[in-house]
């Protein structure tokens, strides 16, 4: 992992500011960020603090920000299949099956070795055996299953998730923190999730990034160096996470405090 | 209870509510007549409808007037399907098509087809050719401006998903852009057969010498009422039929679909 690995994410100064109704509103400031290869990054914040904004300017998907983002040293210019993306929302597309969906990403390939890629990518997330079903026979979870699945048929070097599991109940989001972490530690794909769940954060993350609100700051970083599988309820991870809640809360507990 | 709406006795009563509102109509319209309310020359009661109906369909005359009717509207209908979907389909993939076609469109397509009659009969003569051009153009509106409307509500959060797949545009539209706007599609297509069988009568009053509109209006010229609602309940059920036949279509090519279905 020398500072000039393929895959490494740099981000430097990064400034993005939205026109709303012909006022500037600031969404991102100053952002400075370095992104091992291989690493599990978690971003923080609050809604409207820009984590999702910053994702999408990494994916390609937004333009118009000043800064540099390489990745590999060479800047981005729009999307490209070295980065691949998980939504809030499954995204998939009603009307084609599931193996159809996750082949929606591969082109310029044999049928018989897109067939085999398909399969392996359902085998690789636990769905094997529902390739020709159509994503309303799917269940929440099953189809951010799909999802993921189609977001790694073309072997991407960094993966983003926005929010991934956000809409998801709470043991089904357990259950796919638990299988991302499984993906990730089979595909060592760098992998930087945006989340507002900050236990989440901290049961995936190397590092947990805390962005600050309006506008969106890096305000702290705070490095996790718990083995893996972490336990949500132990002692260490309690104190990252009291230290994360302090970041967010402590200017509205203290007034609190005082009154009893 | 609705959980066993597949039972039998459940599928009866759905049966009846279907029909009973026309049954119970047909009902008091030949009770009225029975009590002396109607004047028979002016409304002939149900029964001496069916009586008209059989004799022209042992005369040959109804289903010869049907063929034609029919004929006539799916020549129509079939030259706007062609054209209303390929015209449809590019403007809606092309801005810059769409800019140069938008204003065309939106002056020619609140022009009545009555008000295209007398075009018509100068362009295209007395012939058959007139009759089938005002229902193309009746039809051609509905079609392509659903057909452009469906394209243009692709989802954007599909077009992001394709994008960071650096999926190719005609892949995007050949699975994505196509099979979104369908539902629209269809329904273009539904209501563009609709207005073309509805039409039916207005082409029919150039100069026609057969057809279901030259039965009513020729009917009328001899004032038999029976005739000539002979002919509007025709139009009526034949209309039902090409819808029935449509929708089916629909739900064979829209299966990923759950529709509301009321309630």
């Amino acid at each position: 992992m020398s500072a000039t690995a393929a895959s490494n994410l740099t981000i430097e100064n990064l400034n993005k500011s939205f026109n709303v109704n012909n006022d500037e509103v600031v969404a991102l400031q100053g952002i400075d960020l370095a992104i091992r290869e291989g690493e599990f990054v978690a971003i923080v914040g609050s809604s409207g603090c820009g984590k999702s904004t910053l994702l999408r300017i990494i994916s390609g998907l937004e333009n118009g920000y000043s800064g540099e983002v390489r990745i590999g040293g060479k800047r981005i210019g729009g999307p490209g299949l070295d980065r691949g993306m998980i939504f809030q929302e499954h995204r998939l597309i009603p009307w084609l099956t599931v193996e159809q969906n996750v082949a929606f990403g591969l082109n310029g390939m044999g049928n018989d070795r897109r067939d085999t890629v398909v399969r392996e990518h359902l085998e690789l997330v636990g769905l094997a055996g529902f390739a020709k079903a159509f994503p309303h026979q799917l269940s929440g979870g099953m189809s951010q299953r799909v999802a993921i699945a189609r977001s790694l048929v073309n072997n991407p070097q960094l993966l983003l998730l926005d929010e991934p599991f956000g809409a998801l109940d709470a043991m089904t989001r357990i259950q796919l923190q638990q299988e991302i972490l499984r993906i990730w530690e089979v595909e060592r794909t760098t992998m930087v999730l945006v989340t507002h769940d900050i236990d989440e954060a901290i049961f995936l993350g190397d590092q947990v990034v805390i962005m600050s609100s309006r506008p969106g700051t890096v305000k702290k970083i705070i490095p996790v160096h718990l083995p893996r599988p972490r336990d949500r309820s132990s002692y260490d991870f309690v104190q990252i996470r009291k230290e994360i809640y302090a970041e967010f809360f402590a200017e509205a507990e203290k007034p609190f405090a005082y009154a009893i | 209870m609705a959980h066993d709406t597949n039972s039998l006795t459940q599928r009866i009563i759905h049966m009846l509510q279907y029909v009973a509102l026309s049954i119970a109509f047909i009902g008091v319209w030949q009770a009225l007549f029975h009590l002396g309310f109607l004047n028979p020359v002016l409304l002939p009661p149900p029964s001496h409808i069916v009586l008209t109906f059989w004799e022209l369909s042992k005369s040959g005359d109804l289903p010869r007037h049907i063929g034609i009717s029919v004929l006539r509207v799916l020549e129509g209908f079939g030259i706007a399907a062609v054209l209303g979907l390929g015209l449809g389909i590019a403007i809606g993939l092309s801005r810059t098509l769409d800019r140069w076609t938008d204003l065309a469109i939106q002056v020619v397509k609140p022009i009545p087809p009555i008000a295209w009659i007398p075009l018509a009969i100068l362009w295209f003569g007395i012939g058959e050719q007139s009759k089938v051009y005002i229902i193309f153009l009746v039809a051609f509106f509905p079609i392509i401006i659903n057909t452009i409307d469906g394209i243009r509500q692709t989802d954007h959060k599909f077009v992001e998903v394709a994008r960071i797949l650096a999926v190719p545009r005609f892949k995007f539209v050949r699975q994505v852009v196509l099979p979104g706007a369908l539902p629209a599609i269809m329904t273009g297509l539904r209501v563009g057969l609709m207005v073309a069988w509805m039409c039916v009568v207005a082409a029919e009053l150039i100069a026609a010498s057969s057809g279901i509109g030259y039965l009513i209006m020729d009917a009328r010229q001899l004032s038999q009422s029976d005739v000539v609602l002979v002919g509007m309940i025709t139009i009526g059920v034949i209309g039902k039929l090409m819808d029935n036949l449509i929708k089916r279509l629909e739900n064979r090519l829209i299966r990923w679909k759950v529709a509301f279905a009321g309630n």
